[in-house]
């Protein structure tokens, strides 16, 4: 059990060799690298940074709707005159509110989720779990991340224009989103959101089209398309959905901007009054076409990546093989393709054909068996498993579990007549949050735990790590379960002070109970940086394998570097051969020789 | 628990890696107009007079010009890569110098096209704006631009071309080519879309 297969092959020298063969300048080491590995920390740095600027949006948001009408504490009195009442009273404006809800989304979906888990995970897994050096084409997936951080500054200088940053929403739907009261030519934080939001959607499409090739063209000798863990399964699915998908939305926001720029009227109706001065002719509805169309399809870009990743961790920590394996792959493509047909559930409430939305309704409903496929194939993998309760597994099951209500939320608001009464309440709010947090950004937490030895040659804090899953786990539910029952209590979505309402006031404790959870929530993430920061200066050093996992970036050393493997690689099995019997140990990677057992009694020479 | 033995490296595909990610970026690519076109379609149903009478107005003699040029082109360009794999130097600089030309061509054209719309009060926020023209404008402006980032490696392999080594890397102008008859092929489905689709009642100027 304890024995390490290569633990000691010749890897320091190769290293050496390897940093004197090329050396390299700091900033083509650090800044311009085309390593997967060191794009996939920018990534991670990049929305790490940009996940806290969003909480902090958040936050500020939650006490707005707890105390309305009450300063922001601490931050408040720093705030500029235009945020707030009055200067220095730090309340803010009914403006700022919608300003802030509209950044909350776009930076946690377009900022934060995406590129972890497309871009932080694509880029650190593919290379190194099909066994090969780096992406088919580096200096191309250098150049995808490189579009976020400007994309990032142009987002957030959206705040300092005179126009304010765009407040229509993350879905921006028009006419609102068509700033129309502005001379051509102006840079409003409308036209610098769709800047932004065009060029994450350029990135996307740069790492996508490099991950599909990747996987096609680079696996190890010996690895066929089902021998590659989930993880890739579902990374290389979401880069055909990224690669279709995001163009169409890029089009969208093309014409958006050129009506906010140069007052085209794409989708500016005849006789809109605060149009008088444009052409009519467009349709505000065939942006929300055009928008989901591509974003419906992104909520399983934000989601698919991580259900490969959890399914990977509940294998290795169940010990088990997954359960369905080629179940679980053809569940990833029927979300995916289904993905595309399903956009005008978010539109029920738009004027739509009610024979166009009963379809819609069942193409999404749908959805529910590859989901409920994906969800009992991990109860069978947990079942009688020997389960390792990790920091990785902890979040892994906090995946599946909110996984869970997240998705029977989804199947209330795909039935049309349902959605007519919850269309743009709080229970969407809950619905959204229960994917897109208790889903993928507890994906995110479980891939990170488990591929964080790898990726920085430490190990992170298990302790700590439990402590901030438990925390993170509790808060997420204090905050977000009772939004069900706001929005069932006829809470609307983007209100800035509920209390205008009478029928709202009874929920009012209700609201500051979110709140806390909200803070709970927000602070608990500090432990998870505390502990990263801890451990990477004085964490325990990573042994090559320290889950006893049979995947092939296992096979490199602890803190890989350019090239990734010190040995060849050669693929004999699947990546989920746990406990098999027979074998003294209870896994097999998938880069070491030997037969595979047959139902016959068989004795296997391990080492 | 899947066991079988595989040691043969099966690679689905036998496409280098840069024409393989080529030929998934122009799906996007496609999406990207189809998107474009999709819109196109829904509004010209909702303003059909509008669509007709702007379509009218444009010119299709030089369209028809642009679509040759681009049309041959395409052919040139082809015809680099041929000599290029076979070594052929000073053919292969012709042909992509052929290609170039065909490109400023296509924008030169483009450009006494784009100034009569202007100067008829047509370009967005003008005087005689319609809806049409916003799709006119968007469509050819954003193949305009698919023209122009062909031609920035073009002539940069060129460029190279006149070093002693030549171009050496034939693969990458396949790449290259691939790309170019995608713009190509978007034109040849812009053309009609915009220029030639002319219902019988509205072939009158509107002003």
């Amino acid at each position: 059990m304890s024995t390490e297969a290569i633990a000691h092959s010749p890897s320091h020298e190769h290293v050496h060799e390897e940093a004197h063969h090329h050396v390299l300048p700091w900033y083509r080491r650090y800044l311009f690298s085309t390593d997967h590995k060191v794009i996939a920390k920018q990534f991670m740095l990049t929305s790490f940074i940009f996940l806290f600027i969003g909480g902090a949006f958040a936050l500020i948001i939650r006490w707005q709707l707890a105390y309305p009408g009450k300063p922001i504490p601490v931050i408040g009195a720093l705030f500029p005159s235009t945020w707030v009442t009055e200067p220095g009273s730090g309340i803010i404006t009914p403006e700022f509110f919608a300003q802030l809800l509209t950044m909350h989304g776009s930076i946690m979906i377009f900022f934060v989720i995406i590129p972890l888990a497309v871009g932080m995970f694509g880029n650190f897994c593919i290379p190194l779990m099909i066994g090969t050096n780096d992406m088919a084409l580096p200096r191309l997936n250098m150049w995808s991340f490189w579009l976020l951080p400007p994309a990032g500054l142009i987002i957030l200088t959206g705040f300092f224009t005179p126009s304010g940053y765009a407040a229509a929403g993350w879905t921006s739907y028009p006419p609102l989103a068509a700033q129309t009261g502005y001379p051509t030519f102006t840079f409003t934080g409308q036209t610098l959101w769709l800047i932004a939001v065009f060029l994450i959607g350029f990135s996307s499409i740069m790492g996508g089209v490099n991950y599909i090739t990747t996987v096609l063209n680079k696996r190890a000798k010996g690895m066929r398309l089902f021998d590659m863990p989930l993880t890739i399964w579902a990374i290389f699915i979401t880069a055909i959905l990224a690669v279709l998908g995001t163009p169409v939305l890029a089009a969208g926001l093309a014409m958006l901007f050129f009506d906010n720029f140069l007052h085209t009227s794409f989708f500016l109706p005849d006789n809109l009054v605060t149009s008088s001065k444009y052409f009519g002719g467009g349709q505000p509805v065939l942006f929300q076409h055009v928008f989901w169309f591509y974003s419906h399809p992104a909520v399983y870009i934000m989601l698919v990546p991580l259900m490969g990743v959890v399914s990977d961790v509940i294998s290795t920590f169940s010990r088990k093989p997954i359960f369905g394996y080629k179940a679980m792959i053809f569940a990833i493509a029927s979300i995916a393709g289904l993905g595309f047909i399903v956009w005008g559930h978010h539109m029920f409430q738009s004027g739509m054909n009610p024979l166009l939305g009963t379809t819609f309704m069942l193409s999404t409903i749908v959805i529910a068996v590859p989901s409920a496929i994906k969800v009992f194939n991990w109860l069978g993998t947990l079942w009688r498993g020997n389960i390792h309760y990790s920091a990785a597994m902890l979040s892994a099951l906090a995946f599946v579990s909110m996984f869970i209500i997240g998705g029977l939320s989804g199947v209330f608001m795909a039935s049309a007549p349902v959605d007519i009464y919850i269309h743009d309440t709080y229970f969407i709010v809950a619905h959204i949050h229960y994917v897109l947090f208790g889903g993928s950004l507890f994906g995110i937490f479980a891939g990170l735990y488990y591929w964080f030895p790898k990726m920085f040659g430490k190990m992170l804090s298990e302790t700590w790590g439990r402590r901030h899953l438990f925390w993170t786990f509790i808060g997420f539910n204090v905050c977000f379960f009772p939004m069900h029952v706001l929005g069932l209590g006829g809470h609307m979505r983007r209100i800035y002070d509920p209390n205008v309402y009478d029928f709202l006031k009874g929920l009012h404790p209700m609201n500051q109970i979110i709140t806390y959870g909200a803070f709970l929530l927000g602070f608990a993430q500090l432990i998870l940086i505390g502990n990263i920061l801890y451990s990477l200066f004085f964490g325990k050093k990573a042994s090559r394998n320290p889950w006893h996992a049979n995947s092939l970036e296992w096979a490199a050393p602890p803190h890989p570097g350019h090239g990734n493997f010190d040995s060849d690689i050669t693929v004999y099995r699947g990546p989920y051969e746990y406990s098999v019997a027979d074998r003294e140990l209870d896994y097999w990677p998938q880069w070491e020789p030997g037969k595979a057992i047959s139902i016959h009694h068989h004795t296997i020479a391990v080492d | 628990m899947s066991a079988g033995l595989s040691l043969a490296h099966e690679p689905v595909t036998r496409i280098p890696h840069g024409k393989l990610l080529m030929w998934i970026f122009l799906a996007s690519e496609l999406m990207f107009f189809s998107g474009f076109f999709g819109a196109f379609i829904v509004l010209r149903n909702t303003n059909y007079d509008v669509f007709g009478q702007g379509s009218a107005h444009l010119s299709w003699p030089l369209a028809l010009l642009n679509t040759f040029i681009l049309i041959a082109s395409s052919l040139t360009m082809a015809l680099s890569i041929y000599h290029l794999e076979r070594n052929n130097r000073g053919l292969f600089r012709l042909f992509l110098g052929l290609t170039i030309c065909g490109g400023f061509g296509f924008l030169i054209v483009k450009w006494f096209e784009y100034s009569a719309k202007f100067s008829d009060g047509l370009f967005p926020g003008q005087q005689h704006h319609t809806i049409f023209y916003s799709f006119y404008f968007l469509m050819t402006g954003f193949h305009a631009l698919h023209v122009m980032a062909g031609m920035i490696p073009m002539g940069f392999m060129w460029m190279r071309s006149f070093s002693e080594k030549g171009y050496p890397f034939p693969r990458k102008v396949e790449t290259l080519g691939l790309y170019w008859h995608f713009v190509d092929l978007m034109w040849i489905f812009i053309f009609p879309a915009l220029y030639l689709m002319i219902p019988y009642h509205a072939a009158i100027p509107h002003h």
